[in-house]
């Protein structure tokens, strides 16, 4: 059994005095694919949020390869990727351009993998289109394009498969499981009824409203 | 040490102590404030320039005075706030924030009261009260920022960044006053920096000083507490707490 | 264990490299909007007209008063133009990579505030040499005052950056903005026209000049610290 790469104890979060979640504890392991579950409220998108450290609104523990995450803060930023409702895709700049601002803090590559990457979620033809041309799908394929050109071992994915088509769903599918089978993890939370092979699940919702 | 230091950070301890400690700030800075105000306004000795109108100081300094060092606190629990993540202190930056607001509200009145006898008119871009009116600007801010964050933590968390900010400015916005007001009126003559003041004129003003911080103290205790009972009312000490009230 | 962590990246981006990228990124999308580059200029110009129509076109007026009333324009421009510092990162979600990075935030911050001056700042000390004639500034002063603007509009947007990142996201914040920023803007302004006005009644304004260098450099390292971590609170809030 695998180190996990990311470990999180009694975890608890308080949202406008309404606890969300509280003495949660899970691993994510290297060549898994997790979904976290609940109803709409139930906080799933914070969850993933103070996951990836853009949320700083909890309390409890949480390990970068069992290490406390905040002293490992760059290994854990440069190792995790994290794509959100918004996509982070600036309307002026081409699909090209986004990818290569994206990619640059990250791992600068060169424009013929960046193109590949576009051609493979079906934006060839679209690569130097200012990306507020194109539908919201195609803008969420832009994001999901990093998905094909990265190298980082922990994937956090919230409601990836928004306005994406079927196609588009089964190919992601497949990615994912792609992913955890050379070794990857990928967190997802998604209302699209996803059913992956060996998938884990992180359930929350289950805190009674009023409980203290 | 650390021990004393969490339960420092306790709503429920804090809530407890202040409850005891309250009266005894009321009354001793009501004695002090009330004996510096009438010594200084009946007992104290005429200004030989000014006459009588000079015994606003009486008020008008101690407001200043705890205006400024009521956000030197603000600053000091903002750190608290941002590195320990202390409860306790951004309650006392949300309870105090608008306190200073009046108390440098009041010093300006006054000012300006002060202002109308010995100047002619009834405010003067005097490098004390131009200052004064920044700090306004400086609390008003603070204060509108914290009600427009609608999360308690990120309000506490932000209002604290904009509080440390503002501390580091406070002494470069007084230097570039005073170094503005000398460029524009030369040579005005300073109400407050009298070369020598005798003993009658500022023990007086000593105490009314002294009095008002109690009071500052005993108004920061109050609105501490009810900030502590609307955060922490679902907490079982203040359901008993309220329970016991209405027994 | 030592098979998993060789498997982690290391981050191989330089810091300058990372800034640079963040820098070029703001430029280009400014250059794609062009009209939001010309409005706070236009907004600047309007502010300067605002004074001889409603206060007085006499020459004597106009320059006693004409270095103050083009730093109170250039202020308010740099003022107006903040609120799209971080605003559009955050609504199409750039701003959440950015924090993302593994660089250090204040670092890729300070990135987009160079931007941000280069985008708005210099523009306004360019035109202001023209803007100085028509309020009848002698040339001297003109020199000066645009040496003011160049060391005071850099300060105008790092103290404000920290304004922008503490109301984003905020209901009416361009509003809470201004409140926030205007008395922290009061000394450079006082510095930027006491110099200009120092320089008019024919003192040496070195001391002057390095005093406000002194306040810029003050502002360029403290500030990005304080805006990198009013964003974090921001975007942990949302």
């Amino acid at each position: 059994m695998s180190e996990p790469l990311l470990q999180a104890v009694h975890l608890q979060c308080e949202r406008d005095r309404r606890v969300l979640f509280r003495d949660l504890s899970f691993s994510i392991l290297p060549g898994t694919v997790t979904r976290v579950e609940g109803p709409n409220g139930s906080g799933k998108t914070t969850l993933l949020r103070i996951l990836a450290g853009l949320n700083d609104a909890w309390s409890g523990e949480l390990y970068w390869c069992g290490e406390p995450r905040d002293r490992q803060r760059e290994s854990f930023l440069r190792n995790t990727l994290y794509l959100g409702h918004r996509p982070g895709i600036k309307p002026l700049l081409t699909p090209l351009e986004n990818l290569r601002a994206l990619t640059a803090g990250r791992r600068p590559l060169p424009d013929r993998v960046l193109r590949q990457a576009l051609e493979g979620t079906g934006l060839a033809a679209f690569q130097d289109v200012p990306c507020r041309n194109l539908s919201a799908g195609q803008q969420r394929r832009v994001a999901l394009a990093r998905l094909l050109i990265a190298d980082e071992p922990l994937w956090l994915l919230d409601e990836v498969f928004t306005a994406i088509d079927v196609h588009g769903v089964d190919a992601l599918e497949a990615l994912l499981l792609q992913r955890a089978a050379e070794g990857g993890a990928v967190v997802v939370t998604t209302h699209h009824d996803l059913r992956l092979p060996g998938m884990h699940r992180i359930p929350l919702g289950q805190e009674e409203a009023g409980d203290d | 040490m650390w021990q004393f230091f969490h339960k420092l950070g306790s709503p429920k301890w804090f809530y407890g102590i202040a409850t005891r400690l309250m009266p005894w700030l009321l009354a001793a800075g009501a004695l002090l404030l009330l004996s510096g105000v009438v010594w200084g306004l009946a007992f104290a000795p005429k200004d030989y320039l000014q006459g009588n109108s000079y015994r606003i100081i009486y008020i008008h300094v101690p407001a200043a005075f705890l205006a400024q060092s009521a956000y030197i606190m603000m600053a000091v629990a903002a750190v608290v706030t941002l590195v320990w993540r202390m409860k306790l202190a951004d309650v006392f930056v949300k309870a105090v924030a608008p306190v200073g607001l009046w108390l440098t509200f009041l010093a300006l009145f006054t000012g300006a009261v002060w202002g109308k006898p010995t100047w002619g008119t009834w405010w003067v871009w005097d490098a004390r009260l131009t200052s004064m009116l920044i700090l306004l600007f400086l609390y008003g801010g603070v204060i509108a920022l914290g009600r427009a964050i609608s999360d308690e933590k990120s309000a506490a968390r932000a209002t604290a960044v904009l509080v440390l900010v503002g501390v580091v400015n406070i002494p470069i916005i007084k230097y570039s006053v005073e170094w503005w007001n000398t460029l524009h009126q030369p040579a005005t003559f300073k109400l407050t920096e009298k070369p020598s003041m005798p003993p009658e004129m500022w023990v007086p003003l000593l105490l009314s000083v002294l009095g008002l911080y109690l009071i500052f103290g005993w108004l920061a205790c109050i609105r501490m507490q009810s900030e502590i009972l609307i955060r922490e009312s679902r907490t079982r000490w203040v359901r008993e707490l309220v329970m016991a009230g209405r027994n | 264990m030592t098979e998993h962590r060789r498997r982690l990246a290391s981050s191989d981006v330089g810091l300058l490299a990372a800034m640079k990228a963040v820098f070029l990124r703001d430029l280009r999308v400014a250059f794609r909007q062009r009209q939001d580059l010309v409005n706070p200029l236009l907004f600047f110009v309007m502010v300067v007209t605002l004074f001889p129509l409603g206060v007085s076109p006499e020459v004597s007026f106009l320059r006693e008063a004409g270095a103050g009333i083009l730093w109170v324009a250039a202020l308010l421009s740099v003022l107006l133009s903040l609120d799209h510092l971080f605003r559009h990162d955050y609504d199409d979600g750039t701003l959440e990579q950015l924090v993302l990075q593994p660089q250090p935030l204040f670092l890729l911050v300070l990135a987009k505030t160079l931007a941000h001056w280069m985008l708005t700042g210099l523009p306004l000390v360019l035109l202001a040499p023209v803007l100085g004639v028509m309020v009848h500034q002698p040339g001297n002063s003109i020199a000066v005052l645009c040496l003011t603007l160049l060391i005071g509009t850099p300060a105008l947007s790092l103290i404000g950056a920290i304004g922008a990142a503490l109301t984003l996201g905020l209901r009416s914040a361009g509003v809470l903005l201004s409140l926030l920023i205007i008395p922290l803007y009061i000394p450079v302004l006082i510095f930027g026209t006491g110099t200009v006005a120092a320089a008019a009644e024919g003192a040496p304004v070195g001391g002057h000049l390095a005093l406000m260098a002194a306040f810029l450099v003050l502002a360029l390292t403290l500030a990005p610290f304080a805006a990198a971590s009013a964003l974090r609170i921001s975007l942990s809030n949302s």
